[in-house]
């Protein structure tokens, strides 16, 4: 048993239904994880690992 | 020997450290390192390359999250690495996670904002993710590994 932090206070885990879910693209790789009480979303969590960066290129020019 | 045609790698790590100015530099108290922060920016908003600072235009609002989010630790300084006699790459990542632990963002977002608190807070980059919401819950970003290839912030020639 663990209490998961939920719009109605610390509730133990075993009240609740656990979802869980993953995306993993070229952009990111995110896991996330919700717990419902009665049909309501009481907890949503998101952890997104960034996979792309932002980059910038730059040249000296030529004088001819 | 031949001399060849090339943007100076050691000026791109340089950049990153603000020790070239060609213009009106800002007034610096101290060398140090200055502050960054991470601030969250719902799907409706138009955050792009555009940006020029930190603004609550359509940044996310809900419990638990504070307006200009949280700070971003660069533990480690920029470096600047030449792969080729005319390329090489300056690049910098937060050293940490950036997280947003105990929040309710019910209102779909889909970017963060990172940029300089300490210099009027002026956008340093937007990196965007699929559209989250958090009930109740944490919200983290993990960061690339620190690489020539993958670093979150990267000024290349090639």
């Amino acid at each position: 048993m663990a209490l998961v932090t939920t719009t109605k206070g610390e509730m133990d885990d075993s009240l609740l239904e656990k979802k869980e879910g993953f995306v993993d693209n070229d952009n990111e790789s995110t896991t996330w994880v919700e717990y419902w009480l009665d049909g309501e979303l009481v907890h949503r969590s998101a952890h997104v690992a960034l996979k792309k960066n932002v980059s910038s290129a730059v040249e000296a020019a030529s004088f001819n | 020997m031949a001399n060849t045609q090339a943007m100076t790698t050691s000026f791109m790590g340089e950049l990153m450290t603000a020790t070239h100015n060609f213009g009106t530099a800002p007034v610096r108290a101290t060398g140090a390192t200055d502050a960054f922060k991470a601030a969250l920016y719902l799907t409706s908003a138009t955050m792009n390359a555009s940006s020029t600072a930190y603004t609550v235009t359509g940044e996310v609002s809900g419990t638990g999250y504070s307006a200009g989010g949280v700070a971003v630790t660069f533990g480690t300084p920029p470096t600047a690495t030449n792969s080729s006699v005319t390329a090489g790459v300056a690049f910098v990542t937060p050293s940490a996670s950036i997280t947003y632990t105990t929040v309710t963002l019910a209102t779909a977002f889909d970017a963060v904002l990172i940029y300089n608190s300490t210099q009027s807070n002026k956008a340093v980059s937007v990196h965007t993710f699929g559209s989250q919401t958090i009930t109740a819950g944490t919200f983290t970003l993990t960061m690339p590994s620190n690489t020539t290839s993958t670093a979150l912030i990267r000024l290349a020639t090639t």
